[in-house]
């Protein structure tokens, strides 16, 4: 026996649940950027189908891995910028994932990807073509994923521990 | 097989991203380091045995052949290197974990140290084993940037500056190996070593010698050769024992290998070359003054480092089969010796509270251990028989006599570093462990990871050094084997052919 879902009102069917605003609150109120809160909340989630896209067309089209990841990686930048205060950066908080973990997760990745097709009877790193669903996907796909995922791990790192690190030892050294 | 040449490479990478996952857990973390570290150990091991037997083994990475893809090769120089290099890292890791351990409790994990030391391993690997110039680049780069984490962490502001000479200089000469290889590729089109040896004997002979010059200097700069060495006894003693031992075992041996791979390979000369003879002879006895002018035990041994660098650079320069054999074999013994003189120095300082020789004394009576191991590589590293110090030794002498007039000459420069060697470490001797019995000093900063004032000192950090000992009383045993391999190595060498050949098909 199957349930059915509770049916959701037509208006309330695409309606954000959360605040339209970023939750992480500003410390500041003054240095709140209305603007740039709203922006981000457009641009984020398209900054990073659009790092998606660089990855997966990287094989024959300037992208990969490395520039898809970065480019992901400045999404979390620009929210970070705009939700301001410790709170927006730390994506940790919602997804229960240190960037460490995500670094070592990347690497992982890109290292058995390497080591995949000896498995094969083909030399280290080699590629192959292979045809998913009928599009054909390089295997060295993989690789590049490794690689996006271990770059967004060392942006996230980054802003956990130059932006919101330095920004808490500031708010501590002011503190009364 | 060939698959086996990667996985010194491969292996350490796969081991720092689960030593990141796994950061939760110390023990995990120093389980996966010290298998890691063995399994490559194993993997030089079979590579040595393979490419003595039936030649360099080459792998084309992802199918790609030779002058356009990318090329590992295990020949019997660096399958050689690669394997005391893994165990003098898998020592020092030992050695590491358990200070660790004695320091600052057993569950204490790390997200940094126990990742960047393999990334360290690893680049150490790709850098033996590359035969692609830009990819020699990229393992310096990692073995660098990884170097640059270990000797700035856990530290104070006077290290941090010298820290930074470090980086300074090691960034700088990065820059110019990047212009050198540009400029290789601009006149030649290619980075392959193997295609490179070929076509760069069709360069006028001026662009030659600037390329060549350029090589020397960048990894010049690496080796610590004099006069590019002012920087390693200012930055390498401000890093923690287990630190410096690997900098001073493998990073500069790095830089001997990467000029010993292009000096025979890509730049053949035809006789005993006058710059680097000279070179030799200034970084033997600058360095070995230098080393009786210092009452710092860290600073003593790393002028003794450069000063040792000297002799491998006169193997080098004697251009001959005997010589490059020879300094094949004086990398093999040095990188043990040396490692384990600063491991044994870190021990001393725990004991002691100290690194200042002055205040330190009587210390035979107090810790006999101690005493005998620092004796035994101390007298290898002076080239005392029956020591592995003294085969090395004996191996470049006599490549040099047998040479010419001027490497003989040079060769006398050998037995006369030598003796200032003995004379340092004599001196740290008589002050250190013998006299009259000197108080330990207390812990004065205990943030401070250098000095660790009276610190415990746990046995498997005894154990790990006593084992280095062992592996170079084994090199000493093993001379007569093991100079005949560096003899076949250093015939391949000049040679040429059987690398050209495994490349280039």
């Amino acid at each position: 026996m199957t349930t059915t879902p509770e049916k959701v009102p037509f208006e309330q069917w695409d309606a954000p649940e959360g605040e339209w605003t970023l939750t992480g609150a500003c410390p500041v109120r003054t240095n709140r950027t209305l603007l740039l809160e709203a922006a981000t909340r457009f641009l984020f989630p398209t900054i990073l189908v659009f790092s998606v896209y660089l990855l997966i067309v990287g094989h024959y089209a300037p992208g990969g891995g490395f520039a898809g990841g970065l480019t992901a990686g400045l999404a979390f930048v620009l929210r970070y910028i705009a939700g301001g205060g410790s709170e927006g950066a730390e994506i940790g908080s919602r997804l229960q994932l240190r960037p460490p973990v995500l670094m070592g997760t990347g690497l992982l990745l890109a290292t058995l990807s390497a080591l995949a097709p000896v498995a094969f009877g083909a030399p280290v790193l080699t590629s192959a073509k292979i045809s998913v669903l009928g599009v054909e996907v390089v295997s060295s796909l993989v690789l590049d994923v490794g690689v996006y995922v271990l770059i967004i791990g060392v942006v996230l790192d980054l802003l956990r521990s130059l932006g919101s690190g330095i920004e808490r030892d500031a708010e501590e050294s002011e503190g009364p | 097989m060939t698959t086996l040449v990667t996985l010194p490479v491969l292996l350490p990478i796969l081991g720092a991203a689960l030593t990141v996952i796994f950061a939760r857990s110390a023990m995990v973390q120093r389980l996966i380091g010290i298998v890691v570290l063995a399994c490559v150990s194993a993997v030089a091991a079979i590579l040595l045995v393979a490419a003595d037997r039936s030649g360099p083994v080459v792998v084309e990475l992802g199918g790609w052949p030779a002058p356009v893809g990318i090329v590992l090769v295990a020949d019997r120089l660096s399958a050689l290197l690669l394997l005391v290099s893994t165990v003098v890292t898998l020592a020092v890791l030992v050695y590491a974990i358990d200070q660790r351990i004695s320091d600052y409790g057993r569950d204490t994990a790390s997200t940094t140290f126990h990742p960047i030391f393999l990334l360290l391993s690893t680049g150490v690997s790709l850098a033996y084993l590359t035969g692609d110039l830009f990819s020699l680049f990229v393992a310096f780069e990692i073995m660098l940037a990884a170097s640059y984490v270990l000797i700035t962490r856990r530290t104070n502001a006077s290290r941090i500056r010298s820290g930074m000479t470090y980086v300074i200089i090691s960034l700088t000469s990065s820059l110019l190996f990047l212009t050198t290889i540009a400029l290789v590729y601009a006149s030649t089109g290619t980075v392959n070593l193997a295609d490179l040896a070929n076509r760069v004997a069709e360069l006028p002979p001026g662009l030659r010698t600037l390329l060549s010059m350029l090589t020397i200097v960048t990894f010049g700069i690496k080796a610590a050769m004099v006069p590019l060495h002012f920087w390693l006894p200012d930055s390498y003693p401000n890093a923690p024992a287990p630190v410096t031992a690997l900098f001073a075992g493998l990073l500069t041996k790095v830089g001997i290998y990467a000029l010993l791979r292009t000096q025979t390979l890509v730049f053949p000369g035809a006789g005993p070359s006058a710059v680097l003879l000279v070179l030799a002879v200034l970084t033997m006895v600058v360095g070995a003054l230098g080393a009786l002018a210092q009452n710092d035990l860290n600073r003593l041994l790393s002028f003794l480092l450069v000063s040792h660098i000297g002799f491998m650079l006169f193997g080098l320069a004697v251009y001959d089969a005997h010589g490059a054999a020879g300094t094949a074999l004086y990398i093999v013994h040095h990188i043990t010796v040396q490692a384990t003189l600063f491991l044994v120095g870190g021990l001393i300082t725990r004991r002691t509270g100290t690194v200042s020789i002055d205040q330190m004394g009587g210390l035979a009576r107090r810790s006999p251990v101690l005493a005998v191991l620092f004796a035994i590589p101390a007298l290898t590293l002076a080239g005392i028989p029956p020591t592995s110090g003294f085969v090395a030794k004996l191996a470049l002498l006599q490549a040099g006599a047998g040479a010419t007039v001027g490497t003989a000459v040079v060769a006398g420069f050998v037995v006369l570093a030598s003796l200032l060697t003995l004379w340092a470490v004599v001196r740290v001797w008589i002050r250190v462990f013998w006299g009259a019995e000197k108080e330990p000093l207390p812990d004065a900063d205990p943030t401070d990871e250098l000095v660790v004032g009276t610190a415990k000192t746990s046995k498997p950090m005894y154990v790990a050094t006593a084992a280095l000992i062992a592996v170079s009383i084994a090199i000493a045993a093993a001379a007569g084997p093991l100079s005949a391999v560096t003899e076949r190595a250093g015939t391949d060498l000049l040679a040429r052919t059987p690398y050209l050949e495994a490349v280039l098909g």
